[in-house]
């Protein structure tokens, strides 16, 4: 038995939430019984997060190669095989995956409105977003992608907000359209792949296999498609399907709709996971399989990456609504990787990725603290607070907390990954960084304005008498505060998993200079 | 003509002793026992399936002197169009739209439909394509008719006639140019005859392609593309549901199986690595490629605004058919292979979708998508089958659509050139909207209230099927191996 999770270590931390999809409907009476429904999610999210300690225990770093396989043929006709391992790149994602999958289970336990469907869906989307981490097969990360879709549209539109249909159908279509466009390229790589062998060692025409794509084939030779160099319009098609994701001006604006009607477990993972998928697919598939290319569109994407940094960061400080505000900061805050990932420089890349996982462990706070107060107020409009120091002195300091780690004080996480991505992205494109760094001033500002107005000041009778902080709330809250700290002192244990595969993909990429 | 011929159309002869029983045994006795025909209805299709299946000839042969063709691919298509016709008998079991006085004439003209299907998809003669497509319209068009208490039924018929006789006389018309050309109506002959007629001077060149375009033209309206789709929406809205899933698949796919035999066949030379050129300079692929992006984008457009979940659906199959005729523009033998997948895909997801119309209409009482509101709690597995069957549809992993889709894709990009682009382009951007029309059902099912509270029931045997096939759509979603190989040796024909 533990051999064989041993051995299959990444299969059952993905497919363990799927079990638990079968275990809520297959138990009788369950459909009557919400706790023993929140027992099963919250036990098939926790083993998730124990393998997830047994794999990064079991990581060497110090490999750049794959580690944990699983491979093996799965659709022979089209070479599709089911693949399955992590790197350097993908092993911080999929602890952050489990961990956060975790926190938003509890966070879920207030959900009242149909559990077994709320669960059902969320343990399916959990299935999704490790797939994609962990898959790397083209096709197999394909349909782990959206495998994803279903459930959030469901999530968002049953349990959300007033405007959840519009919402939800919002972020269906968004999705849809960047991966069907992901779609095509896939294919497009698949047909232009060069002769290879299998795992099992029959000879293949073409592969979907991400390794053999990028080790066996540089594409520099197929023809162009729709006028187009075939690298560059590959190049785009992916990158669109991923920035929207991302989500990239100007494909940015389902976003705070998503954010605002999802209930606040799913904005957790939204925030803290989903937004990771963009940049981690453009770093899996076209740094590695079209480093030309991407050397070619790098200008472009700091140019974006900056844009998101300042519009975003002016846009949150017209916020009335605090989710949507938290919302618009994800926009910005994600600008930072694309920046940081364009310059190529070894900074610049662990940059990226820490403050992805950064950002993965502030902005789920950040959504918790909102879903916090909107249960207790019934609304999220900042100006309507005022003073909640007094009454709330512990969701106070929590608050603080997060939203100076959001923008960037130095102790706590967010700090070191934007400092290094903005020493990465320096000495390639000066002017944009130093124009960038208007974008720290307005988060300092729209942070500590929002502080001002919602908890110092005079108190508003209203919320004079607030529930304090519940013990489950804090279950959720104080994790991620403690990671937050000690990241922001010593952020080694997550530079040192990614570091060494990161600055080998710079270098390959360097190397195409 | 052979009498040995005979033994290999076993499976359209069962078919049609079957429908001969059945209008025997119902005037034998006074009793309507709706049971025994369907038993020999669903007996008829099974044995003419499993016949159908052993009949899988070593290498291609022509039956009747040259009028039908036995090989792979019309193989293929045989118990396709059983098994269509099968799901149509057991939906109609209990479907009161069809009235117990007349369930054997129903029964007995799908056998007929049946069988002429399978000709339709074996047709190697101009004049068996001609016949067999009649055979299955006339079926067609009184099984529209069939339902007398819908108010529509009749009007569905009729308009659904009156095309068919046009396109029909259009496609007659083809068939005497080129018979007039080339003296012949079998396919190998009028193929040899092709290459002099195209490089000839005068008027012969001219007359190949006006009789090409009114040909396709007969193809294009038993497939429903643009611009012979109208018929679609009424027919689907008057039909008795059961006939209405039928019709949404089978007739289409024959179409599809006797107009890519005639493309490929007949029209195209083959290259090495399984690709296909037109045989005479007449770009009749980019012409097919554009009815294509038409038939799928009108499909999609039109759905948008649809209310009623028949027309619906008939305006998304008009769409399908624009995806399917993506694998034939492809001109390849992964076209046809993508063809023959998505063709086997679409039946079990849109039959699926039709069925669960079927059952709902008759417990909430009526086929509006309002009447689907709140499905999710009051038939919380029907709602489950439904939003597989749509998403399918929509082609999203991990269901089948999506392979079938992928499938098509796959054909299109790897062709490449320009207009391959432009094409696979048009068809990606069309599932993205067909996203928005699927999800309204969805929308209605789980993200809006019931209209009432009313515990909802449907029959077992509904049940069961609707189960099973949803059960089937993400199972060929998942692992669809044998599926590819079945096809890979279908589109080997040529």
């Amino acid at each position: 038995m533990i051999e064989f999770v041993m051995n299959h270590l990444l299969s059952v931390m993905t497919f363990t939430p799927l079990v638990g999809i079968v275990l809520i409907y297959a138990i009788p009476g369950t459909g009557a019984k919400p706790n023993v429904v929140r027992g099963i999610a919250t036990v098939v999210t926790g083993i998730p997060l124990v393998l997830g300690f047994v794999l990064w225990r079991g990581f060497d770093p110090a490999i750049t190669g794959l580690q944990f396989e699983e491979h093996t043929v799965w659709i022979r006709t089209f070479n599709i095989e089911y693949f399955m391992a992590v790197d350097g790149i993908s092993i911080s994602m999929v602890l952050l995956t489990v961990l956060i999958s975790f926190i938003a289970c509890l966070a879920s336990f207030g959900v009242e409105k149909s559990v077994r469907g709320f669960f059902a869906m969320f343990l399916l989307l959990e299935t999704g977003m490790i797939g994609v981490f962990c898959a790397l097969d083209f096709f197999l990360f394909y349909v782990f992608w959206e495998l994803m879709l279903l459930p959030m549209y469901f999530l968002i539109g049953i349990w959300g907000g007033p405007r959840k249909e519009y919402a939800a159908i919002k972020f269906f279509l968004y999705t849809l359209f960047g991966s069907v466009l992901m779609l095509l390229a896939m294919i497009a790589l698949y047909y232009n792949s060069r002769p290879t062998t299998l795992v099992d060692g029959t000879p293949a025409a073409h592969t979907f296999n991400f390794i053999k794509l990028m080790a066996e084939n540089d594409f520099s030779g197929a023809g162009p498609i729709l006028g187009i160099a075939f690298p560059k319009i590959i190049f785009a098609a992916l990158f669109i399907g991923f920035s929207i994701k991302i989500p990239m001006f100007p494909f940015h604006t389902w976003l705070p709709d998503a954010h605002v009607e999802a209930p606040t477990p799913i904005s957790v993972i939204l925030a803290g996971i989903l937004l990771k998928m963009g940049v981690y697919g453009i770093l899996r598939v076209n740094f590695t399989i079209l480093p030309e290319a991407t050397v070619w569109a790098a200008p472009a994407i700091a140019v974006f990456g900056v844009i998101n940094m300042v519009y975003g960061a002016f846009v949150c400080m017209a916020q009335k609504d605090l989710k949507k505000l938290i919302a618009y900061s994800s926009i910005s805050h994600m600008g930072f990787c694309l920046l940081a990932m364009a310059a190529f420089t070894d900074q610049g890349i662990s940059g990226c990725v820490l403050q992805m996982w950064n950002h993965g462990i502030i902005s789920p706070m950040l959504f918790l603290i909102a879903g916090v107060i909107y249960d207790r107020a019934h609304h999220r409009e900042i100006e309507r607070f005022g003073g909640l120091a007094q009454s709330m002195p512990e969701y106070s300091a929590l608050t603080g907390l997060a939203f100076m780690a959001s923008l960037g004080l130095p102790g706590l996480a967010g700090f070191i990954s934007e400092a290094l991505c903005f020493l990465g992205a320096f000495p390639v494109f000066r002017a944009l960084t130093i124009f960038s760094a208007i974008a720290v001033i307005i988060t300092a500002a729209y942070y500590l304005w929002t502080m001002q107005r919602m908890f110092l000041g005079k108190l508003n009778e209203k919320y004079a008498e607030m529930k304090p902080v519940t013990w489950r709330e804090r279950f959720t809250l104080y994790p991620l505060a403690v990671i937050i700290v000690i990241l922001g002192f010593y952020p080694m244990p997550v530079l040192d998993l990614i570091n060494p595969t990161l600055f080998w993909l710079v270098g390959t990429i360097r190397a195409a200079m | 003509m052979v009498p040995s011929d005979f033994g290999k159309l076993m499976p359209e002869l069962v078919l049609v002793v079957a429908a001969a029983l059945i209008i025997v045994a119902d005037v034998a006795s006074a009793r309507r026992r709706t049971g025994l025909y369907s038993s020999i209805a669903v007996a008829g299709l099974l044995l003419s399936a499993w016949l159908s299946v052993r009949l899988g000839p070593d290498r291609p042969q022509l039956l009747l002197g040259n009028m039908a063709a036995l090989d792979a691919f019309s193989v293929f298509f045989m118990p396709v169009f059983a098994g269509a016709s099968l799901l149509a008998v057991l939906f109609s079991l209990k479907s009161s739209e069809l009235t117990k006085e007349r369930h054997a004439e129903y029964l007995a003209l799908v056998m007929v439909f049946t069988a002429g299907m399978m000709f339709v998809a074996a047709a190697s003669s101009l004049v068996m394509l001609y016949l067999s497509m009649e055979m299955i319209g006339i079926c067609a068009y009184a099984l529209t008719a069939f339902n007398p208490g819908h108010p529509r039924s009749s009007e569905a018929g009729l308009k659904y006639a009156i095309f068919g006789a046009v396109a029909s006389g259009i496609m007659l018309f083809g068939i005497s140019i080129f018979y007039g050309l080339t003296g012949a109506l079998d396919y190998p002959e009028i193929r040899r005859a092709i290459p002099s007629l195209a490089t000839a001077n005068g008027p012969q060149a001219a007359l190949l392609v006006v009789a090409v375009v009114f040909i396709t033209g007969g193809f294009a309206y038993k497939i429903a593309a643009v611009p012979f789709h109208a018929w679609c929406p009424d027919a689907y809205e008057g039909a008795p549901t059961p006939f209405a899933a039928l019709m949404s698949v089978a007739p289409k796919a024959a179409g599809f199986a006797a107009l890519t035999r005639f493309l490929y066949t007949v029209l195209s030379n083959a290259h090495s690595g399984g690709n296909f050129e037109p045989a005479f300079d007449v770009p009749w692929p980019a012409i097919l490629g554009i009815v294509a992006v038409l038939t799928m984008t009108l499909g999609n457009l039109s759905a948008i605004t649809q209310s009623n979940l028949k027309r619906m659906l008939a305006y998304s199959s008009i769409a399908h058919a624009g995806y399917m005729l993506m694998g034939v523009v492809a001109l390849s033998r992964e076209g046809a292979s993508a063809l023959c997948a998505y063709v086997v895909i679409y039946l079990i997801m849109n039959m699926g979708a039709f069925l669960a119309v079927l059952a709902v209409s008759e417990a909430a009482g009526g086929e509006e998508i309002s009447h689907w509101r709140g499905m999710g709690e009051r038939l919380p597995l029907v709602g489950v089958a439904m939003t597989v069957f749509l998403f399918s549809l929509t082609g999203l992993p991990p269901f089948a659509g999506f392979v079938g889709k992928f499938y098509l894709f796959a054909a299109v990009v790897s062709r490449g050139g320009f207009w391959y682009w432009v094409l696979a382009v048009a068809g990606i951007l069309n599932s993205v909207v067909s996203l928005y029309y699927y999800a309204r059902i969805v929308r209605a099912i789980y993200l809006e209230e019931p209209a009432s509270n009313e515990p909802l029931t449907i029959h077992s045997s509904q049940r069961v099927l609707l189960y099973a096939l949803a059960a089937a759509t993400i199972l060929l979603g998942i692992y669809w191996t044998p599926l590819s190989e079945l096809v890979a040796r279908a589109a080997s024909f040529v």
